[in-house]
């Protein structure tokens, strides 16, 4: 289509980078670029400008120092001399702490109210979906303060559980429960003798998971159908007693007591832990319970009555057939209600529990006045989690992912 | 053969037996129970169990709410009128009912402001939420932020009007050079809006008159369930079309807008949103320019705002995934560029199948506003912990107080959710 009066022009022309499609993805992206730099590149110079004229700087010295401040709940050796860095490490180990056990918790309630949900018993039915609504409806950090309120105000000082008329008493002689927080017994281990207990009861349990594989491959094998559920219970229980009585009973526990002004001895649970541990179960655990249904309810009703036709009793019908295909539902969304306790653990701020964002993000800031370095730090702990778990939860589906075509 | 058999018989009825009832443990209450609460052993023992729950339950808290007072002053007085008996003083929420409602240093005179900004937002949402009502109901939706702020935050009337007027001359560009392309006409839109914005702003400081008709009440003075409603409100409707953005972001074929939509995403996603209002209350400072003082509250909203818009991005970018890959074919074959294709085709069916997670994120979003309280503002929750709790009168009131924040959060949250369900029903389009 050239023609003499027209010459041909370069086959690349300036209005090309708007006009064609095939460069103007190179114009966005480069205009783009170019605005993420200066609105970055205008921030530093905010910052440089705004810590020149305080006279700060960006420095993480500070974790060297003495943090000067004590923590109650010390998972390791930790005092006021210790540093800053040493105080983050305990309120990330606390963090941790208080996420597993809210995780398992939250399973437990989670998966109960969830089947209990779809129960056929009207009454379990509705008052399950009532705790689902009530708790899911309102703040997990209005939860947090109730109960905590609940651990501070509504229970007996230590000194109520004094003297022979006194107004409170110990449950089951063992644990206390009072406004500084739980006291129960704790296991104390004797030496070599109480490893071994333990060691006992661990490999005993891997016993259990390993007879249970060997009864499902001999199942596939042979057709012989092993008994499952009494020798699991039975090896839960008496190779470790038997070698607890053998061994003289190295295991003992440390009952609580009351001397001076406060219960001594034992485990002390405080009531910020508790608060915090419950209040993110019950909370979490509504949100479980709303995956689970629905994990059950994604499997389609054909399942169920293939599977009842084919003679299985109700019983195998769950285990062999709705749960492995539920579970593929229920997992994902499971992992990241886990996700969501641990970013939720850090409302500990509230109650005064000494997690990583009171130690770091809340003590260790104040008294150095490194806001920029401490709360950079912390959320670099909690995106780390986040990607930890994320990842894993990525291998899960890739693992059980349906293999279609 | 008929007639044989008939003379063969004495008797032969010619019309059936009357039904007779069922019997009587087939029918009614009791067949109900029967299958309902004692069909098996287990069954039975749950419904006892539960049974027994619910009486301790009721057996605790009824007298407690029953013999409730409502009508004192202080803790003390209220403890004198129970006598020992177990009850409630309710008369904490009376009491302070407007401290819980707007925080304690919005002026008394002027609650009727916020009291009908919170109704006219009924108004504005109705058009939004049921698509029957007539759509010219929507030009109030559209008035409805400059209304409500002038409301709230009073001050002189021209601030309002110069945000509204550049609304409506970026809409006026956009709607010039849309037909041409639609980037020219958006960012053309954008630049409009933002240079009469900012004339606006030297013209505001120059007619604004001295007593405004509408006294101004400065940030700070917002406080109680007002500032809850305020950030959740804001929030959730600018983090919608940053979400939409941040997820086409996400979605698109060009590697370096992907790679900032997604680490901007996951950033967020990964830590929690208390560490992102420590950065609004003590490190947003750093990154502006000198000597610039921000509203605490602006601050917050900015935060909250990118903290939301990640989980609507996610939430969008599933409804994208989810649409079959015809649909972006068939807009393709028709011959419509990216940003008609998603106007037209791809968002209306992406948006619809987000709404439910839509919704979850903005439930969960007006829950998490109370951790404003931590950074110690004087939202509901920090209202009650802080200057309620710590009072002479009512030192001492804690179930109450967490009570009335409780029902509060109830009521929004599960209507919410109710809406959400009902308009899934409404809208499924899919014969099942």
């Amino acid at each position: 289509m050239t023609s003499v009066t027209d010459p041909p022009q370069g086959s690349f022309r300036l209005s090309m980078l708007l006009n064609d499609t095939r460069y103007r993805s190179y114009t966005f992206q480069f205009i783009a670029l170019v605005l993420l730099i200066a609105f970055m590149a205008y921030l530093g110079i905010n910052l440089v400008r705004n810590l020149a004229a305080q006279g700060l700087n960006i420095s993480f010295s500070f974790l060297g120092d003495p943090a000067g401040y004590d923590i109650n709940q010390r998972p390791i050796e930790y005092d006021s001399q210790s540093t800053h860095l040493r105080a983050a490490v305990v309120g990330i180990l606390n963090t941790l702490i208080v996420a597993f056990l809210a995780c398992v918790t939250a399973t437990i309630f989670g998966v109960t109210a969830g089947v209990l949900r779809l129960s056929s018993n009207w009454v379990v039915r509705k008052l399950m979906s009532f705790y689902v609504e009530i708790f899911r409806n309102i703040p997990v950090l209005i939860w947090i303060i109730i109960i905590f309120s609940i651990m501070t105000v509504a229970m007996p000082a230590p000194r109520a559980f004094r003297g022979d008329n006194a107004t409170s008493s110990m449950l089951f002689e063992s644990f206390a429960f009072t406004n500084r927080g739980v006291y129960s017994p704790a296991p104390v281990i004797d030496g070599a003798a109480g490893w071994i207990v333990v060691g006992v009861f661990i490999a005993s349990i891997i016993g259990i998971f390993a007879y249970r594989k060997f009864a499902t491959k001999k199942l596939y094998d042979t057709g012989q159908l092993l008994p499952t559920f009494w020798p699991s219970v039975a090896m839960f229980f008496v190779p470790t007693i038997l070698v607890y009585f053998i061994l003289g009973r190295p295991i003992t526990l440390d009952y609580p007591s009351l001397q001076g002004f406060n219960f001594q001895g034992g485990l002390h649970l405080r009531g910020s832990l508790i608060a915090l541990w419950f209040a993110l179960a019950i909370y979490t655990g509504a949100f479980i319970a709303e995956n689970v249904r629905a994990g059950i309810q994604a499997i389609s009703k054909g399942q169920t009555e293939a599977a009842a036709s084919l003679g299985l009793r109700p019983g195998r019908i769950m285990n062999l057939v709705v749960l492995p295909q539920a579970l593929r539902v229920i997992i994902p969304p499971l992992i990241s209600q886990y996700l969501n306790i641990t970013k939720n653990s850090s409302l500990a701020i509230a109650v005064g529990y000494m997690d990583v964002t009171s130690t770091l993000g809340g003590i260790t800031l104040n008294q150095t006045g490194r806001a920029i370095e401490a709360i950079l730090l912390l959320m670099l702990f909690y995106l780390t989690i986040s990607l930890l778990i994320s990842g894993v939860m990525n291998v899960y589906n890739n693992s059980v992912k349906l293999q279609e075509r | 053969m008929s007639d044989t058999h008939a003379h063969s018989v004495a008797f032969v009825r010619t019309e059936p037996l009357p039904e007779l009832p069922p019997p009587p443990g087939e029918t009614g209450m009791v067949k109900w129970m029967q299958q309902n609460l004692f069909s098996s052993i287990p069954s039975s023992i749950l419904t006892l169990v539960s049974l027994y729950v619910i009486y301790l339950l009721v057996a605790f808290v009824a007298p407690w709410m029953a013999n409730g007072i409502w009508n004192t002053d202080s803790l003390a007085e209220c403890r004198t009128a129970l006598d020992g008996a177990t009850g409630a003083c309710f008369s904490v929420i009376s009491e302070r009912w407007n401290q819980l409602l707007f925080g304690f240093s919005y002026p008394t005179e002027f609650y009727w402001r916020p009291g009908l900004a919170f109704i006219l937002l009924f108004v504005a949402a109705a058009p939004v939420m049921f698509f029957d009502l007539p759509r010219k109901m929507l030009i109030f939706t559209g008035l409805y932020p400059f209304i409500a702020f002038w409301l709230i935050w009073g001050g002189t009337i021209y601030t309002p009007l110069f945000a509204l007027a550049g609304v409506v001359v970026g809409y006026l560009v956009y709607s010039r050079y849309v037909k041409d392309s639609f980037a020219m006409g958006f960012f053309g839109g954008v630049i409009a809006a933002f240079i009469t914005w900012f004339i606006g702003g030297y013209i505001v400081d120059a007619i604004a008159p001295a007593e405004p008709f509408l006294e101004a009440v400065a940030s700070r003075n917002m406080g109680g369930f007002m500032l809850n409603m305020i950030l959740g409100v804001v929030c959730v409707s600018l983090s919608l079309p940053l979400g939409i953005v941040l997820a086409l972001g996400r979605q698109s074929d060009m590697p370096i807008i992907k790679w900032i939509c997604v680490v901007f995403i996951e950033f967020i996603r990964g830590v929690p949103l208390i560490t992102l209002l420590f950065v609004a209350n003590v490190v947003l400072a750093f990154f502006l320019p000198p000597g610039t003082t921000f509203d605490l509250i602006l601050r917050v909203i900015i935060m909250i705002t990118m903290f939301s818009a990640a989980y609507i991005a996610e939430v969008i970018r599933g409804g994208l995934a989810a649409l079959p890959k015809g649909q972006y074919e068939a807009a393709d074959s028709l011959g419509l560029d990216y940003a008609q294709a998603m106007r037209l085709i791809i968002l209306p069916q992406a948006l619809k199948i987000s709404i439910p997670g839509i919704v979850n994120v903005a439930v969960g979003l007006f829950k998490d506003t109370v951790l404003v309280s931590v950074i110690s503002m004087f939202d509901l929750l920090g209202m009650i912990r802080g200057p309620i709790l710590s009072s002479t009168e009512w030192n001492g009131v804690y179930w109450e107080l967490f009570m009335a924040a409780s029902v509060l959060f109830f009521v929004v949250c599960y209507g919410i959710s109710q809406y959400s369900q009902w308009l899934e029903r409404r809208l499924a389009t899919d014969h099942r």
